[in-house]
Formats: structure tokens, C-alpha cells, sequence
């Protein structure tokens, strides 16, 4: 785990589990998660918070590769792994409730990320 | 045995200002489970950081919402000023303030209001709507719009309020205060309010953490949390206590909400007596260089997230908004779990939803 800047901790995907339990087991509370597509790669950000204090632990990953889903230690991690696999198509691997591409009811196919830029080009 | 039936509940409801849809499996009357879904006014804002260059952003991220716009575009601009390093004028944090805390009073009035239209009971609903007009008034007044503002900018604010105004503005927050302490007696001890509201929706401290609830919705359940504790704008030099309640249902949100009021009115008085002189803004040169913040703000429905992503360029690689209302949906769905089908619309009031934040 490297410290990438102040609070921001990047971390392997292997490491990712044991920090969720760690924190879940302290309380730590989910504060969200966010994903950006920068240089090809996603960049998951995971936040937690107690009180005052945040934690935020990064994974890198390719394109397609998947990302573990934390939903079944943090509930409440359904509403934001849903939205990244529909907003960025980033592969969340057995999200508890998976909305299927619909979290957002709308008539657009999902990824929307995908959509923009095709648009663009 | 009794037969389970799903029951969908929205887009379009009479209690709901906007839409949101709940797919509810009822066993009789008893909700045994509720899978909310959202998207119908999904405007995909994050993504114009393509389009926008990182000053117009600010206008963006004011849209997100008609009613904690101003608190968005303020945690837009904290990013942006941290990754700058820029120090912003006093003047312009206790002015940040002030209409922060306006907009907690136009907001936690509104959601007053909506209650009690939710409970049926029309007088109290209009008197709470009639109170923040007033407030809108006086953001009309000091920013020129009623719910987008554009006060606010990266380094500092653009508008300034005069002494007079301030003083003006302290003379009618004092009558309203009055006004609402006499109508939230009715929210806090009328029979049948607390009826509707006592022992209905609760959520433990400990399912709170466990369903990352923010705001209001996590303080009823007792935990001591309030952004603005950490000092951002002028919290630091304000006098205040974290306002919970141990009561962890629908009425303790209504009593944290009512306290946070008249915690309001009060910062109000305390930044009108200490707002120093100084310049509004500091100047922004160049681009912001390639760097990353989070900012956590306390808007009026909970802990707001802001982050922002720069690349060295006028465009953001990544601007993200995580509102308090997202946060609070898995606690909806606890508090719906268990309780009965004429109780949904009022648990989804309490935790006072804007659906046009949550969804961007």
C-alpha cells in the first residue's frame, strides 16, 4: 500500500477485501465510491469515514478487467457499484442487487462513458 | 399463507416533489422488502468537465440542484481553490457561510412543509412555504436569483453585502425565528404530528453507520457527525454543537432538522457580528495544475462529497458529486423493511430526498 497523497492510499485488488473487513469491522462507514477513466485505466476510489477522519484507497485497473464488488460486506455499496458499471462499464464482479443496466431508468444504452465518446469522435 | 405482491410505488406520486420508484414487496400491508430504482432526471453533468472548462464548471455544479445549489457550487470551487492552493478571503468565507446557512433554513423550511403536506395537514404546510419565501427574499436580494445564485467563484464570491443589508437581514431573521419557533411547537408537540412520526422508521446507530446514512438522517440515530465541525469557510471562528437525537425514528429527524433551524438563525448572528473586512476574491491565474482533492461538505440534507481531478489543462479529467441523498438510500430501504404500506410516503419524506442531486 503507497501513500499517493495525503489520506490516498493505492492499493492491489488482493488487498482490497481485507481493508474492506478491517474497516467494516472498526465501523469505518462507506462514505462512496468514484470512478474515473483517466489514461485508459479506471481508477476506483474507495472512501471510508469515522467521524471526522477518511480513509481513501485507490485501485488501478485495466479496461476490462473486473473489480471485486464490496456489496456483500457494505451494503450500501450496491447503489455505487451499480452506477460505475452503468456510467464507466467498469466490470464489478457479483454485485449483490445488480440493476442489470437499469439503476438509471432511462432509455440510453449503457455505458453512457462509451456513448460520449463515440459522440466526441 | 399470506401472498407476497409487488407494489410499485412512483415515479409519480402525490408525495414525492420528484421522481423516484419503489419496487415494494408487501406481504398484506406489511413492506417486507424495497428496491428503489432512479435515472428519470439523470442530466449526466459530472461529464461536461469534457465540454466546460474548469470556471464554467462551477455554474455546472450549481445545477446539480434547485435547492442546495449554492452548497455545490461551493464544494466545487473548495476543490479547485485546494488543488490551487489558494487562500480565500474571510470576507467571502463568512459571506460562503451565511448563505449556507440560508440555505439550510429555505431548505429544512421546505422540507417542513413537505411533512406536513405528507401527514395532511394543509395550514402547517403553507405557513412553513410562507416562512421561506422570506428567506428566498433575501437571496434574491444579496445574489440576484431565488435558487440558482452564481455568487460563488473559484477564490472567493462575486457579490457583497452591505452593512446596511446585513443589518437589515439580522432585523428579519429575528422575526422569523420567531415565526417558526412558534410553528415548530406544533411539528414537536402536536398529538397528532407525533402520532405520524414516533416510533415509525427506525434506524439504530448502528445500522446508520452500517448504511453510511449522512446528515440529519444519521444524527436522529445519535451520531455526533456535522461537517461543518472541521472548519471549512468560517465554521472555525462560529460557536455551535452538533445537534442529534437518540430517538432514531421519523420524529428525531424532525427534531434534528428543527434544531438545526434555530442553529442557523444563530451562526447567522454570530457572522453578521464578526464578518470582517476584507478583499471578496483573489485573483486565478493560468490553469489549475495537475493535481486531486476531496472536500466533504455539511449541505442541508447530510455530508456532501466533492471531488475533483486536474490535468494541467483548463479541462478536468473528473469531476464527481456523491450527494447526500445517494448516501441515504440504503438507509430508506432499512427503515421501509418491516414498516407499513401507509407509512412508505412519510419514511420517504424523512429523509428529506432530492432526487435531482443523487442523480446529476
Amino acid at each position: 500500500m503507497e501513500e499517493i497523497q495525503k489520506d490516498i492510499y493505492k492499493i492491489e485488488k488482493v488487498d482490497l477485501l481485507p481493508i474492506i473487513m478491517e474497516k467494516k469491522n472498526n465501523l469505518w462507514r462507506l462514505c462512496q465510491i468514484c470512478c474515473a477513466f483517466v489514461d485508459g485505466e479506471y481508477e476506483v476510489t474507495y472512501s471510508f469515514a469515522s467521524g471526522y477522519e477518511i480513509d481513501n484507497y485507490r485501485l488501478v485497473v485495466g479496461k476490462d478487467e473486473q473489480v471485486p464488488s464490496i456489496s456483500r460486506v457494505y451494503n450500501s455499496a450496491i447503489y455505487y457499484e451499480n452506477e460505475m458499471h452503468e456510467l464507466f462499464g467498469l466490470n464489478v464482479e457479483q454485485i449483490k442487487v445488480d440493476f442489470h443496466d437499469k439503476l438509471y431508468r432511462i432509455e440510453e444504452t449503457a455505458p453512457f462513458m462509451k456513448k460520449e465518446e463515440e459522440e466526441n469522435a | 399463507m399470506p401472498k407476497k405482491s409487488v407494489v410499485p410505488f412512483g415515479p409519480q406520486h402525490p408525495v414525492l416533489p420528484e421522481p423516484i420508484h419503489l419496487d415494494l414487496v408487501l406481504e398484506d400491508e406489511k413492506v417486507l422488502q424495497a428496491i428503489p430504482s432512479i435515472g428519470y432526471i439523470h442530466r449526466g453533468l459530472e461529464s461536461l468537465v469534457t465540454k466546460k472548462d474548469f470556471q464554467e464548471m462551477a455554474y455546472v455544479a450549481e445545477r446539480i440542484c434547485g435547492i442546495c445549489s449554492f452548497g455545490h457550487g461551493m464544494g466545487y470551487c473548495m476543490t479547485i481553490e485546494e488543488i490551487m492552493q489558494l487562500e480565500v478571503p474571510r470576507r467571502a468565507e463568512y459571506l460562503r457561510t451565511i448563505w449556507m446557512e440560508m440555505s439550510r433554513l429555505h431548505s429544512h423550511l421546505l422540507w417542513l412543509g413537505l411533512l406536513a403536506d405528507g401527514f395532511g395537514f394543509e395550514p402547517l404546510f403553507m405557513h412553513s412555504w410562507r416562512l421561506r419565501e422570506q428567506i428566498l427574499d433575501m437571496f434574491e436580494e444579496s445574489t440576484g436569483g431565488r435558487v440558482i445564485f452564481s455568487v460563488n467563484q473559484i477564490g472567493g464570491v462575486k457579490k457583497d453585502m452591505s452593512k446596511e443589508m446585513l443589518a437589515d437581514f439580522q432585523k428579519r431573521f429575528d422575526q422569523i425565528e420567531k415565526e417558526v419557533r412558534e410553528m415548530t411547537q406544533v411539528f414537536l408537540e402536536d398529538y397528532t404530528v407525533r402520532t405520524r412520526l414516533e416510533g415509525i422508521g427506525i434506524l439504530t446507530e448502528e445500522d446508520a453507520i452500517r448504511r453510511g446514512a449522512a446528515g440529519p438522517m444519521a444524527r436522529a440515530s445519535g451520531i455526533a457527525v456535522d461537517m461543518r465541525k472541521q472548519g471549512y469557510a468560517a465554521y472555525n471562528d462560529m460557536d455551535f454543537e452538533v445537534i442529534t437525537s437518540d430517538k432514531c425514528d421519523s420524529y428525531g429527524r424532525c427534531e434534528v432538522r428543527i434544531g438545526e433551524i434555530f442553529q442557523s438563525f444563530d451562526i447567522i448572528r454570530q457572522c453578521i457580528a464578526k464578518i470582517p473586512d476584507t478583499e471578496l476574491n483573489v485573483p486565478v491565474k493560468g490553469n489549475p495544475t495537475k493535481g486531486e482533492a476531496f472536500v466533504r461538505l455539511e449541505q442541508p440534507r447530510g455530508e456532501a462529497f466533492y471531488y475533483s481531478r486536474t490535468n494541467g489543462t483548463k479541462f478536468l479529467d473528473r469531476m464527481r458529486v456523491r450527494t447526500p441523498t445517494f448516501a441515504n438510500l440504503p438507509a430508506l430501504t432499512q427503515t421501509l423493511q418491516g414498516c407499513q404500506y401507509g407509512d412508505v410516503p412519510l419514511l420517504i419524506l424523512t429523509i428529506d430526498p432530492c432526487i435531482s442531486c443523487t442523480e446529476r
